[in-house]
């Protein structure tokens, strides 16, 4: 399907990446948005609030992130594409209703402009320290889909693809931002309405009587329903059978969970997305995203006028599920990996963890607040290469 | 049955085979029966709300597939799992922030969070009374059984001072919260209280709160017989409703302020708050219209309703 022009600013702008994320998701066809204000996120929540009068979208500032999490549930389930943005303490607070939001298979998009943590941190300035909380954040074992952006241009495009990928799969998607993307103005061309592909919700064709919420089909993805329909089906956050009726056995814990992990596990291919530059003959490779690789870039220009050619760059656009094959097969036949990434080490766990010994994996940390020094990735290539 | 067919089986002599008749229960249109029987214990005042919400929702002219139910967690919280309708079973006390989602989104329908006096004033406290100060379009039914129920007996911000719980095994100290009295004072537009023994008055309750236009709230005092009434020494499922019967007055327009519930003490019931006052929606609208002229595009207005 293709976009809805009403919600389509056809052109070019000048816009930082929180209004080019909101502007992303309007043209995805979002027309609920519940938030709470937190910075450096609240421009995108500002941005819908402007701009949905005009096109019949309906914006609320809830009474905190917990309820904003909540809302965008119920609105979803009533058949609209919706959204909520945060940072920080914000996101901590919503990872209760993520989950409710995994169990309950709700398409939605979750916008984390990331700032420094942990507690209140660095409220107007850089991180990347909730990538773990993206993947680990709401108790149990679920899988959700997260995105990271690191230009403007790329915030409109990828929260398209993010609701996308939440219509496609059932799942709340996770659009990790940080600071530096959400508050730099770049070039944003917003394309006409027409090329703009929209993937749309799969319904039920099951009549009212017949249709089962949790019956699913080889893509593991079962149809939904929205309420108001006459289906009168029943869903809940308890472990459930087909019917979406509670069942508190082991067995059905393992049908109900293990597929959830799977509908993401089992379709890793499609929904990874890397960007990749001077793999052939690479000996080390700089795996980066978010602001970050943009950093990494200046690093390994650095090193390339130092005059170590076979640098490979690889930036992750896809943070979770994590390319854990492509990282595997490259492990085999690089030195190291080069990890910069503006935490203490995190996502370099899942490098590390997937290169398996096979080669070496070197974290460049960063506590946040801002960027890295270019000079600081440009050493520990120099250390890579030895 | 047919009064002939009455007739006929009657004529037969006792030896022969009757044909047997199945009636339908009354409810069983309304409830998942193929979940029963219910997780709820005998004499536990949450099924009478639950058939005295049925019956309402028959007294209205709503459209059936328009009623969603929400539920937070708690024995109270199963509810929605149990009644027919889109039904939804969310997380300990974002019932309402939930069924304000679905509102929103699709106003045609109509919304009704039910759940538990824990799970409505204690963890999702904040979103009653900004929902009510809203008025946000839904109806609110409140189980107030005093007590956490599903997680063993814990005191609840409704526990009334002295009452034993498991968590004040001496005697609960705290002041509680009058449920109407906080609706109320938070801008709700329809205001009910009523015992499980009221189910004629609870039901016409429901039912005008279902159709009230804006943030409706009915409180339901309800024994938990299993849990607050043992811990409590206050007996049977019976000797509760004769409590509710010999204590309860009825004072119909109180003033919420004056409704407080003391340990054993008397329970003022009736309908305290039915005023009218701008919706959400509708001030969104109408502001909107003003500040933005024809450009603004009505929410969740018909083409049809705008012309
Ligand atoms: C976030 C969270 N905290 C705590 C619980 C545990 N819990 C489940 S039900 C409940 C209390 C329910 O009390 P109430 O809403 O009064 O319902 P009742 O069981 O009395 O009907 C609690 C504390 C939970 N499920 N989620
Ligand atoms: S524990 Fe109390 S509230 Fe829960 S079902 Fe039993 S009687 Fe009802
Ligand atoms: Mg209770």
């Amino acid at each position: 399907m293709k976009a809805d022009p009403a919600g389509v600013l056809t052109g070019v702008h000048y816009l930082d990446g929180d209004k080019a994320c909101a502007e992303g998701g309007l043209a995805a066809g979002c027309r609920f948005f519940a938030g709470y204000p937190i910075t450096p996120s609240t421009e995108v929540a500002e941005r819908v609030s402007e701009r949905f009068p005009y096109m019949g979208g309906m914006f609320i500032q809830m009474e905190d992130e917990l309820a904003s999490m909540a809302a965008i549930l119920g609105g979803s389930w009533a058949g609209v594409k919706s959204m909520t943005v945060t940072s920080g303490p914000g996101f901590s607070l919503m990872m209760e209703n993520i989950g409710l939001g995994a169990m309950l298979e709700t398409p939605c998009v979750v916008v984390n402009v990331q700032r420094g943590g942990p507690s209140t941190g660095l409220p107007t300035l850089p991180g990347q320290a909730d990538m773990m909380q993206a993947r680990w954040g709401s108790h149990g074992d679920y899988r959700l889909i997260a995105l990271s952006p690191n230009s403007p241009q790329e915030c409109f495009d990828l929260t398209i693809t993010a609701f996308n990928f939440s219509e496609k799969y059932r799942v709340p998607v996770l659009f990790m931002m940080d600071e530096c993307v959400g508050h730099m103005t770049e070039k944003v061309v917003i394309p006409e309405a027409d090329k703009i592909d929209l993937t749309e919700r799969r319904y039920t064709k099951k009549k009212p009587g017949e249709y089962l919420p949790y019956a699913y089909g080889e893509d593991l993805i079962p149809d939904m329903a929205k309420a108001g329909d006459g289906h009168f089906f029943h869903v809940t956050g308890l472990t459930h059978d087909e019917r979406g009726y509670p069942d508190m056995t082991w067995e059905m814990q393992e049908k109900c969970v293990h597929r959830l992990i799977d509908k993401i596990d089992k379709n890793v291919d499609e929904i990874f997305m890397i960007e990749e530059e001077n793999m052939d003959k690479a000996e080390v490779v700089v795996i980066s995203y978010g602001i970050t690789s943009r950093v990494a870039l200046r690093g390994i220009q650095l090193a390339e006028q130092a005059g170590m050619k076979n640098i490979g760059r690889m930036r992750l656009i896809t943070v979770w599920p994590f390319p854990e094959k492509r990282i595997r097969e490259l492990a085999k036949k690089v030195k190291a990996f080069v990890v910069p990434e503006m935490n203490y080490g995190q996502m370099v766990l899942e490098v590390e963890r997937c290169a398996g010994g096979q080669c070496k994996t070197i974290l460049v940390p960063h506590g946040g607040g801002t960027v890295h020094k270019p000079e600081t990735i440009y050493q520990a290539i120099k250390e890579a290469y030895k | 049955m047919k009064a002939a067919e009455v007739e006929e089986i009657q004529k037969k002599p006792k030896t022969r085979k009757t044909k047997s008749v199945e009636e339908e229960h009354p409810l069983e249109k309304w409830l998942r029966m193929d979940r029963m029987p219910h997780i709820w214990c005998s004499t536990c005042g949450i099924g009478t709300a639950v058939t005295c919400f049925i019956e309402a929702i028959k007294k209205t002219t709503l459209a059936r597939e328009d009623i969603c139910v929400v539920s937070g967690i708690g024995c109270s919280g199963r509810i929605a799992g149990y009644i027919k309708q889109d039904s939804f079973h969310t997380t300990h006390g974002r019932a309402i922030p939930f069924a304000v989602g679905l509102k929103l989104a699709n106003p045609k329908l109509k919304v009704v969070v039910f759940s538990g006096d824990g799970d409505l004033s204690s963890i999702g406290g904040n979103h009653l009374i900004h929902t009510a100060r809203r008025n946000l379009d839904i109806t609110v039914l409140c189980i107030n059984n005093f007590i956490y129920a599903m997680t063993g007996g814990q005191v609840a911000p409704t526990t009334p001072p002295t009452a034993i719980a498991t968590t004040t095994p001496y005697g609960n100290y705290e002041h509680p919260f009058n449920l109407p009295a906080l609706a109320a004072a938070c801008g709700a537009v329809y205001v009910a209280r009523w015992t499980a023994l009221h189910v004629r008055r609870l039901t016409n309750s429901m039912a005008e709160a279902l159709q009230k236009k804006g943030f409706s709230f009915v409180e339901i005092i309800c024994p938990c017989t299993t849990l607050y009434a043992r811990k409590n020494k206050l007996g049977s499922g019976l000797d509760l409703m004769k409590f509710y019967h010999d204590n309860s007055v009825i004072v119909n327009g109180a003033d919420p302020r004056e409704v407080d519930i003391q340990f054993q003490s008397e329970i003022k019931v009736g309908k305290f708050i039915d005023v009218d006052k701008p919706t959400y929606l509708d001030s969104y609208n109408t502001y909107m219209k003003t500040k933005l002229g024809d450009k603004f595009k009505p929410y969740g207005v018909t083409d049809e309703e705008r012309q």
